[in-house]
């Protein structure tokens, strides 16, 4: 008796161990989201994990999958971000001046209140798409660790470029717009 | 007379606690209840700009006289469950509350089976056995010796 309990011990024990190195190995597995800017660095052009999230600019959701043939600026923000107020006249101006072009900006508001966000919205004259992910449970997949950050993906979805911080200096903004010339040409 | 003193006073302490109870929620209890998502530490903690903006919010909904619970449903149709410093105590939450236990009731009985096997290697021999007879005069002899 003393002998099978021992061993049912060391079984529970063992199985443990086991399950603890699956779910170690499961979530470094799974987290890729810190190498998608190491992989758009490195030349590689790493897929963006789709989402479909509730929109604050209209009624309904958006699938980023749904974008796929045209190129996607995807612009990460929140209200209380202090940068993110400097990068929005930009972004406003990108989308307008590429809209035609098969260009979407997409902005991902996290993190926020739905109506910090709305007022941003209206105050800055944001018109292009604005999905809310309030948990911020998109945000692990890509690898944000900071707001605001973009992303400019191809028309297949995959990462050309990640820019982490905004989009303020000249030559970050020379970089983007090249960036969105290489995911079109794409 | 002074039954009737004594009830009064019962009355008005059963009264006073339930106003209590029943009163506007406390803003620091809540900010103690909730965390920021940002800095994920309770809102007490953090003077991250959306965890400041999280206790203008709850104290706003207190003052238009909201529940602790309706505060909490509003944060976390924002900000989702993990918002919550305690898990809910229902669906999925549930199981952060009654794993610990479950692993507590396992290691109480693997420790009392442990206790149990130890105890049985221990036990002294059967005292209704009879010795063999020249280990019997070996002990004699030497206990003999030993006296002697």
């Amino acid at each position: 008796m003393a002998g099978h309990a021992k061993l049912v011990a060391q079984g529970v024990a063992v199985g443990l161990v086991v399950l603890l190195f699956t779910l170690l190995a499961w979530t470094l597995l799974t987290n890729e989201g810190g190498d998608l800017a190491a992989a758009a660095a490195r030349g590689e052009r790493p897929q963006a994990p789709d989402f479909t999230l509730e929109r604050l600019d209209r009624e309904g959701e958006l699938t980023l999958s749904s974008l796929r043939g045209k190129a996607v600026v995807l612009n990460v923000w929140a209200s209380w971000c202090i940068p993110c107020k400097d990068e929005a006249p930009f972004l406003e101006q990108v989308w307008q001046q590429n809209r035609d072009r098969d260009v979407v900006v997409v902005g991902l508001d996290a993190k926020d209140f739905r109506s910090d966000a709305r007022r941003f919205m209206k105050r800055f004259g944001l018109t292009f798409p604005i999905v809310y992910d309030g948990p911020g449970d998109t945000l692990g997949g890509y690898g944000v660790t900071g707001f605001p950050e973009t992303f400019v993906l191809d028309r297949e979805g995959n990462v050309v470029e990640v820019f982490a911080g905004a989009v303020n200096a000249k030559e970050d903004r020379a970089r983007l717009r090249a960036a969105i010339e290489q995911a079109l040409s794409s | 007379m002074r039954r009737r003193v004594v009830v009064l006073a019962v009355v008005a302490l059963v009264a006073g606690g339930t106003a209590a109870g029943a009163g506007p929620p406390n803003a620091a209890d809540l900010e103690a209840e909730l965390v920021c998502p940002v800095c994920e530490t309770t809102l007490d903690q953090s003077n991250a700009p959306i965890a400041q903006r999280m206790k203008a919010f709850i104290r706003v909904r207190i003052a238009a006289g909201d529940s602790e619970q309706e505060i909490k449903d509003a944060l976390v149709d924002e900000f989702g469950p993990a918002v919550l410093a305690t898990p809910p105590k229902s669906g999925f939450g549930l199981l952060a509350w009654l794993l610990p236990l479950a692993a507590l009731a396992v290691g109480a009985i693997a420790v009392g089976l442990l206790i149990r096997s130890w105890s049985r290697l221990r036990a002294p021999p059967d005292d209704g056995q009879p010795l063999d007879p020249q280990l019997e005069r070996l002990v004699d002899d030497e206990l003999a010796r030993f006296d002697g």
